[in-house]
């Protein structure tokens, strides 16, 4: 793969070792790695979505087709909902107590509030990535291997490849292979956020959520969580709420500005960013409030 | 000043010797513990005190104190004080203490040939020896060739002692433990209406044979016991004399012939003693092995029981049960429990426990048992229970300030990846939460390891004919009743009958036990450091 032989390049010094002279190659190799599938297919659909947390609304009529392969990012100031969207499209809301969801939700084809479905099997196909940084206090083999032997992977071999080709994805394996049985707490702040997120796509979902990934890092393992993003949406379709709209531009294919619950307006990044229709984005963008 | 006041030096200082206080107060104690309780096992003199009449008396000097009740305006120093001599030989002089003001004593000396006597019964016995008699008469005469000639002596016959005991707890133990369960199968066969047939028959035969090698048993013991032999005829420094058997000689050993070197070796014996022996002369000589063992055995049982409740019981206040009025009432219930005295868990114990459970089961499984109750009774197992119901809101609040500690995002992360609320909690919660659990662990424990009172009426005794844990089937024995060192403490400080000759071994026994404690509790942060270390939180 070759954007494991790039890093492979400047991997072996690792934690916080890793240099400024990285921190430039982010944009320049993996914008080349894009390219262009005929007719993207629909991944995610929601139609008149609404959700309220006890007596408090907290989204309203919120409607919008997400892609396959794309990135999409929600951005808006704090509070705005972008999270309780997010977490709508893997039930996390279920475990907050008194909420409750109306209007549809349909990832691949799954309706998400149907009382019948199997959350766990749902949450199988939609992976998510925390703001907060959480991998378990386990060994790094075992973050990874987590979710697989929840699902019933059991041999080893098995699980090996799918731990080697977990990590090879984000990018990790060369930093960490010699020490897999070691505590995944010893990675730095970048390291451990790559290795959530290795330990979601190791049970191999359609849809990644990540939930503000990088608003607890530096700039240098935010360069390289990004450029992990664009590779990976070759095989994911990725959503990402922000509060960073320089990320957002620089790698969200599409862009939703939600506002005090409401969705105001979805469009192409491009778009969103340059000609915004509607006032209240003009005036988010360009930081004239919120 | 106001800058003083402003920085809280006060607070400071105030915070620093509140704290140097509590431990002082803590190693002050430890001290006097750790001096009395080591002290009673060092060999002390014996001195022979010639006093102004003329009389002599020969003992060790145990205590020094200023006499009660004396004109203050007395002048004379030496008149303030008196000593407490042990002067051992209660069957000669009544009691083993006496108190003696150094003015009466004339002078001391310590005679090198001064001999100690540790008796199987009434006590120690110092002395000189007159003469060593064997089985055809006088062996040796006067003190120097009678050491030796008693040393002999006693090599041989503490080996018949050793052959006896053994034959007796092992072999007779044995047939007995069979011949009681014949007993009981016979009765059972009788209960349920079969009063012959070929099973009564085999139990019967079975019975005799039993019964001639019980009585084949009891003859070689009776004969290995007339084969004893042997005594010693000692005088008191007073010039009483008096004939000492030797079986009845556990130790004799010269105190002022001891160098550095025998000095530590007794000290050692004597430990070794106390610590794997069991008690003699109700308790207030030997070692207190069965009690170490049973308060052990109480405490690890106790800890079998009361970590999986309280567990079992935090998770689900703190992860299952919705949290609300009702929840917070159990939570505030839970503290308080840790609050009840603990009489009335012994009391809760025996009235539920002992009495109405352990009285079922003994109607419905030991029915050939009764009206002898066998669960109906205290018992290791009820003690133990009774104190884990104790611990166990220790363990439920250790537990559940852990289980708040987990990161939420923990849980989040083993759910997002699809993952069952049980799965996330038996793979990702309950591990991180095992410190916490050990903690509380270590906490119940320490309690539990100083209870006395429940236990007093739960099972514990001032002496157990057998240990809970044997060579018989089912070898673990939870019904049997057990000796514990918190109760010998009380039992040898206040229930003794030589109160004097008991006292330090209350220092020596809550010695013991502070240091089953700290192993318990090392034990347990030993592997709590492990589990620390292996599952730090402190990831960024």
């Amino acid at each position: 793969m070759f954007e494991t032989n790039k890093l492979k390049l400047f991997a072996p010094p690792m934690d916080n070792k890793m240099g400024l002279e990285n921190a430039g190659d982010v944009s320049g190799p993996v914008k080349e790695e894009k390219r262009q599938e005929p007719l993207p297919s629909l991944a995610i659909e929601i139609k008149n979505l609404a959700f309220y947390y006890g007596a408090n609304i907290a989204l309203k009529n919120i409607s919008m087709s997400i892609l396959r392969n794309r990135i999409t990012a929600f951005i808006g100031p704090s509070g705005c909902g972008k999270s309780t969207l997010l977490r709508c499209l893997n039930r996390m809301n279920d475990l907050v107590d008194e909420a409750r969801m109306e209007g549809l939700v349909r990832v691949g084809g799954i309706d998400t509030n149907d009382p019948k479905l199997d959350i766990s099997s749902l949450r199988k196909r939609v992976g998510m990535v925390f703001q907060k940084v959480n991998p378990f206090p386990k060994t790094i083999y075992e973050n990874v291997a987590y979710g697989p032997r929840i699902h019933g992977m059991k041999s080893s071999p098995e699980l090996d490849r799918t731990v080697e080709r977990s990590l090879k994805d984000v990018a990790l394996w060369d930093e960490v292979k010699d020490r897999l049985h070691e505590s995944a707490l010893r990675l730095s702040g970048g390291q451990q956020q790559r290795l959530c997120i290795a330990r979601a796509i190791a049970v191999e979902p359609s849809v990644l959520l990540m939930d503000e990934p990088c608003s607890a890092l530096d700039p240098i393992a935010t360069a390289k969580i990004e450029e992990l993003m664009v590779t990976l949406k070759k095989n994911y379709t990725i959503v990402i709420v922000t509060h960073n709209m320089q990320q957002a531009a620089r790698v969200a294919d599409f862009t939703g500005f939600l506002l005090l619950g409401e969705l105001v307006e979805f469009g192409p990044t491009e778009r969103i960013f340059t000609k915004p229709r509607k006032q209240k984005t003009e005036d988010y963008i360009t930081g004239r409030f919120g | 000043m106001r800058k003083i006041w402003k920085r809280g030096d006060f607070f400071i200082w105030f915070a620093g010797a509140t704290l140097a206080i509590s431990l002082i107060m803590v190693s002050a104690l430890m001290a006097v513990i750790f001096y009395n309780g080591l002290r009673f096992f060092w060999p002390k003199d014996i001195v022979q005190f010639a006093l102004q009449d003329g009389k002599t008396v020969l003992g060790q000097n145990w205590e020094r104190e200023k006499i009660p009740g004396l004109d203050p305006a007395s002048k004379s120093e030496k008149r303030r004080y008196r000593i407490k001599i042990k002067q051992a030989n209660r069957d000669v002089y009544g009691a083993d203490f006496v108190w003696m003001d150094e003015d009466r004593i004339a002078s001391e000396e310590r005679p090198g040939d001064a001999i100690v006597f540790e008796r199987y019964e009434w006590g120690d016995f110092y002395g000189f020896i007159r003469e060593v008699k064997g089985k055809g008469g006088r062996v040796a005469e006067g003190p120097d060739a009678g050491w030796p000639a008693l040393q002999e002596a006693l090599a041989e016959i503490s080996a018949v002692l050793e052959d006896i005991r053994r034959l007796e707890k092992d072999d007779v133990g044995a047939v007995n433990y069979y011949m009681e369960q014949n007993r009981l199968q016979l009765k059972k066969l009788r209960l349920k209406g079969v009063e012959s047939g070929p099973e009564v028959d085999a139990l019967r035969g079975e019975a005799e044979k039993l019964r001639a090698e019980y009585d084949g048993k009891a003859a070689s013991i009776q004969k290995l016991k007339d084969s004893l032999w042997g005594s010693v005829l000692v005088s008191t420094a007073g010039g009483e004399q008096k004939e000492i058997p030797v079986p009845q000689i556990a130790r004799a050993y010269k105190p002022n012939g001891f160098g550095w070197f025998g000095k530590t070796g007794f000290f050692l014996a004597k430990v070794r003693e106390f610590v794997f022996d069991d008690p003699r002369e109700s308790n207030t000589e030997g070692g207190v092995f069965p009690a170490i063992f049973g308060t052990v055995m109480m405490v690890l049982l106790m800890s079998l029981f009361a970590t999986p409740l309280g567990v079992l019981a935090a998770f689900y206040l703190r992860e299952y049960a919705k949290q609300g009025a009702f929840v917070s009432l159990v939570r505030i219930a839970v503290n308080n429990l840790a609050g009840v005295p603990s009489i009335v868990f012994g009391v809760f114990g025996l009235g539920f426990f002992i009495y109405f459970i352990g009285g079922g089961i003994d109607r419905l499984f030991y029915s050939e048992l009764l009206p002898t109750p066998t669960f109906g009774t205290g018992g290791i197992f009820w003690a133990s229970l009774t104190l884990a119901f104790l611990t166990v809101p220790v363990v439920i609040v250790a537990t559940e300030e852990g289980l708040a500690a987990v990161p939420r995002g923990m849980r989040e992360a083993s759910l997002a990846l699809g993952a069952t609320q049980f799965e996330t909690m038996w793979r990702v919660v309950l591990p991180a939460v095992m410190p916490s659990i050990l903690t509380g662990l270590i906490l119940a424990m320490a309690r539990a390891v100083g209870e006395v009172a429940p236990l007093m009426i739960t099972g514990v005794v001032k002496l157990a004919p057998s240990l809970p844990l044997d060579g018989f089937w089912p070898f673990v024995h939870l019904e049997r009743k057990f000796m514990h060192l918190g109760f010998h403490i009380y039992d040898v400080g206040f229930q003794s009958p030589n109160v004097d000759a008991a006292r330090p071994m209350v220092f020596t026994t809550t010695l013991l036990l502070i240091l089953i404690v700290l192993m318990l509790n090392f034990a347990a942060i030993l592997l709590r450091t492990r589990l620390r270390k292996k599952l730090s939180f402190s990831g960024l």
